[in-house]
Parts: structure tokens; C-alpha cells; sequence
């Protein structure tokens, strides 16, 4: 399984955690990931809410290298890949964007480069019973509340990702890693990820009712596939706490750190020591199943 | 509910401005609010989405309104609606309307942290947050916002401090100017 690679800009800052368990996962699970040479931004929300040309021509500077290269691209941060699915369903369907945009790459693009998310290419390419093969250890029944946020399920005409309304991928992951797949609202509910920094105030009520609520449900963490939706509601918990006074105290993992762990790979190098909310008891129960 | 709009709010041909930038049909709106019902931000927002596309019907601009810059761009009401309206869309059409025109200064200066954002990466091809977030705390004067989670994200090394490195520039430059030149416009 040899796929062309996006880790996205984040996966060199804030979200390294996200990148490193993901390829660690990827090595266990014998998924050959190549970084398409020169790779660059996807222009996120920033690029969409200021210029539709420039929020297509932006992914689509990527995906023309990854058409050089002949291979599927896989993405594993939610916004790169809403941002690749918007660029090749804008271009393929519109003629003059197409134009447009091949103006301003330097190169024409049809929009034909097969972009999927990691969590596709772990259900259906390797699949949960491979999966459940290669486990070292298990999540031995802990309750997780899988959080999917916006960007994978919607627009679901353009992502094509799972059910958008009550999406069940990273719950089948959970079960498969043995774990108990919380039903639980919120789940695709906006965390403002987009705003953290300009509205703030926003984003922690937003935050506030979706870690509530898993935590209402009995979650002993919360598992993510996007690096906003995973610093938000992780980082954010510190205001939730100082401003409302709701303490919830619930690790945010990426669902690839929580994958790497029953694959047996080390917590450093799934750079668990990055979360803020400390996952020390999820590390424990796995450590101990 | 009743919409009161004075007559120098409103300009004529609002409607056709908007479906030029986003390709949206605003006509086949019928007000069942089903955008505003799942609004993560209807509730704090003083105009929801659903007002907002009635509003565009008479002609009112909006392009002070809070939603614009509340909005988080969750897409839950374009998934949601039944008429299949993009009404994100619309939001950034007017956005960019807002932009253009400077009629734009919301609360939080998220137009600030867009500029701020893409500068970096028309400098360095991918987004640099230390930049990033310079250029926006300088521009906005929100300079202590945040500080007190910063030695932790540097202890964990959560956030890089280098420039990034690798990407094609000189591609992302060239989109940049050729946006620009195109009228698009930053």
C-alpha cells in the first residue's frame, strides 16, 4: 500500500503529535507514505473566506505535483483534506475555475488526483480485521467519545466521507482497538476551530458544550482526526475551567495516537507529552490491557 | 419577527453582486430556518443565518453584520438545507464584499488574522504560526491574549519556532500575484 502523503502545515507546528503517530501507525501497519517535494499550504479557512480562486488554486499547487507522482494522495488533517476535495470538485465541475486556476498555478489541473483521509485508507484498504490482528494491546473496554467535527463529513456531496449526520468511522477504529464507542451528541458539532485566536470568547462557549457533553456521557477521552479540533478542545479546556469554572479534565487524543498505543509504539514517539490535558491514565489502561 | 431595514442600507443589485462571487441562487430561500436551527453561533449572533438571506432579499448589505465574522465555517447550514442553498458560500461572498468595500471590522478582527495567516504563506509557500500569531496580537492589540499557555506549548514544543522549510515558493508566489492581478484581491 504506497500512497503520496499530505501532513499539512500544522503537522510541523502545532499539531507534530498528529504527523508522528499517524506515520508510526502507518509503519506498524505496512503503509508506505511519500511527502509529495515542495508541498505547500492548502490556504484552510483563511484562503476560502478571502478569495474563492485563490482557496482552489492554493490545493491545487499540491495536487498537480501529486499527479506527477501517479499515486492516491492521503491526508490525514481535516481541513487539508476538505480544502483538496473542495479544489478538485470546483475544478472538475467548472470550467472556468479550471482556467482560472491553471492561470494561476502556472499548470492546468482536471481535478482528478483521488484524495482520501487516513481514516479511509485504515478502514478500507487495511481494514478493521488486519487492524484488530497487528494489536499488541487494547483499549480493554475504555469509553471514548469520537468527536468528527466539520470538515471530513461536510459538504458531504464534495467529501463523500462516511454518514455526515451520524458518521461511525473513528467508532468502528475504537471498537476494533476494544474500546466502547460512546453514543454521544456533538459529535459533529463546530468547534470553532477557525476562530480560536480572533473570537475566542466564541470558541470556549462552542468548546465548553462539546467536552461537557462527552463528559456527560462517561467518556474517559475524546478521540479526534483534525489538529484544530484537537487543540481546541484540548487547550481550550484550560479557559473553559478559568472562565466558567467546569473542570473536565479529558484527554483529547488523535485517533492515530490512540491506535499507535495498541500497536505497541513507545508514547514519546507518538508525542503524547504534547497534549495539554494529560492522557497519563489512557497510556496506563492501555499499557495495562 | 420583524426585519426593520432603512432605506440608505439598501442597495440595489445586492443579490445579483453575491451570486456573481458565489455561484448561489439566494432566490430559493424560503425561510424554514433549518441554517439558523443548526448555527453553532445562531444563538450569540445578532443576525442568524436564515435572517441574514432574508435581508439580502431587501436588498440590505450586511456587510457590517456579526455573523459574517462569527460565522466558524462549519457548513452546517449548507448541508442542512433543503433547497440546497450553499449559504457558507454566501458568507464568504459577502466577506470578501465586506473586505473590498472596509466595511469589515468585527469584533475580534478575524479579517486581521486571515491577512495575518496568508502572509505567511505567500512568504514561506506553508503557514508560519509564529508570524501568524505576531502579526495578528501587533495588528489587533490583543497582545496578551493567550500568553499565559505559551511556556507550555514551548516547553512540549508545540509550536515551531522556525520558519518552515521545503515548500515550493515560488508557485505560491505567483498564485498570490496572479489572484491579485485577477481583481480577486487580498
Amino acid at each position: 500500500m504506497k500512497y503520496a502523503y499530505f501532513p499539512g502545515c500544522s503537522a510541523e507546528s502545532t499539531a507534530r503529535d498528529m504527523h508522528q503517530s499517524a506515520l508510526a501507525v502507518a509503519e506498524k501497519l505496512g503503509i508506505q507514505l511519500v511527502e509529495p517535494k515542495g508541498w505547500t499550504c492548502c490556504g484552510a479557512t483563511a484562503g476560502h473566506q478571502t478569495d474563492r480562486t485563490l482557496a482552489v488554486a492554493l490545493p491545487a499547487a499540491t495536487l498537480v505535483k501529486v499527479q506527477d507522482m501517479g499515486l492516491d494522495l492521503v491526508v490525514n488533517c481535516a481541513a487539508c483534506y476538505n480544502r483538496m476535495k473542495v479544489a478538485n470538485h470546483e475544478i472538475a465541475g467548472n470550467r472556468q475555475v479550471r482556467v482560472k486556476v491553471a492561470e494561476a498555478v502556472g499548470r492546468d489541473y482536471d481535478g482528478s488526483v483521488k484524495v482520501r483521509h487516513l481514516l479511509e485508507v485504515l478502514l478500507d484498504d487495511v481494514g478493521t480485521e488486519a487492524i484488530r490482528k497487528t494489536l499488541h494491546s487494547s483499549l480493554a473496554g475504555m469509553k471514548v467519545a469520537s468527536y468528527y467535527g466539520c470538515l471530513l463529513v461536510r459538504p458531504s456531496e464534495v467529501t463523500g466521507f462516511d454518514d455526515p449526520e451520524n458518521p461511525s468511522s473513528l467508532d468502528r477504529l475504537v471498537a476494533a482497538m476494544g474500546g466502547t464507542a460512546l453514543e454521544w451528541p456533538h459529535r459533529v458539532e463546530c468547534c470553532g476551530g477557525g476562530l480560536s485566536m480572533s473570537r475566542t470568547d466564541v470558541v470556549v462557549n462552542l468548546t465548553d458544550s462539546i467536552v461537557g457533553m462527552a463528559k456527560l456521557a462517561g467518556a474517559d477521552c475524546i478521540a479526534v482526526s483534525c489538529p484544530m479540533c484537537q487543540i481546541n478542545l484540548d487547550m481550550r479546556q484550560l479557559d473553559i475551567a478559568k472562565s466558567k469554572g467546569n473542570r473536565y479534565d479529558l484527554p483529547v487524543l488523535y485517533i492515530t495516537q490512540l491506535l499507535g498505543l495498541c500497536l505497541g509504539v513507545g508514547p514519546q514517539r507518538l508525542g503524547l507529552n504534547k497534549l495539554m490535558i494529560s492522557p497519563a491514565k489512557v497510556v496506563q489502561a492501555v499499557a495495562a490491557a | 419577527m420583524t426585519i426593520t431595514i432603512s432605506r440608505d442600507k439598501c442597495t440595489r443589485g445586492i443579490l445579483t453582486k453575491v451570486r456573481e462571487i458565489s455561484g448561489v441562487d439566494l432566490s430559493k430561500c424560503y425561510q424554514c430556518k433549518k441554517c439558523t436551527s443548526g448555527c453553532p453561533v445562531s444563538s450569540m449572533a445578532k443576525c442568524p443565518p436564515s435572517e441574514m438571506m432574508r435581508r439580502l432579499h431587501l436588498g440590505d448589505e450586511l456587510l457590517s453584520s456579526d455573523i459574517l465574522w462569527m460565522c466558524v465555517s462549519c457548513e452546517t447550514c449548507s448541508a442542512r438545507c433543503p433547497m440546497g442553498i450553499d449559504v457558507a458560500a454566501v458568507m464568504d461572498a459577502l466577506r470578501k464584499l465586506a473586505v473590498q468595500r472596509r466595511a469589515a471590522k468585527p469584533e475580534g478582527n478575524a479579517p486581521l488574522f486571515n491577512r495575518a495567516f496568508l502572509k505567511t504563506v505567500q512568504a514561506f509557500g506553508r503557514t508560519y504560526d509564529m508570524a501568524m500569531i505576531a502579526g495578528y496580537k501587533l495588528g489587533s492589540g490583543k497582545l496578551l491574549a493567550d500568553t499565559e499557555k505559551f511556556p507550555a506549548m514551548l516547553r512540549k514544543r508545540k509550536i515551531a519556532l522556525l520558519p518552515p522549510r521545503g515548500a515550493d515558493r515560488k508557485t505560491v508566489r505567483r498564485i498570490f500575484k496572479k489572484t491579485k492581478e485577477d481583481g480577486a484581491g487580498q
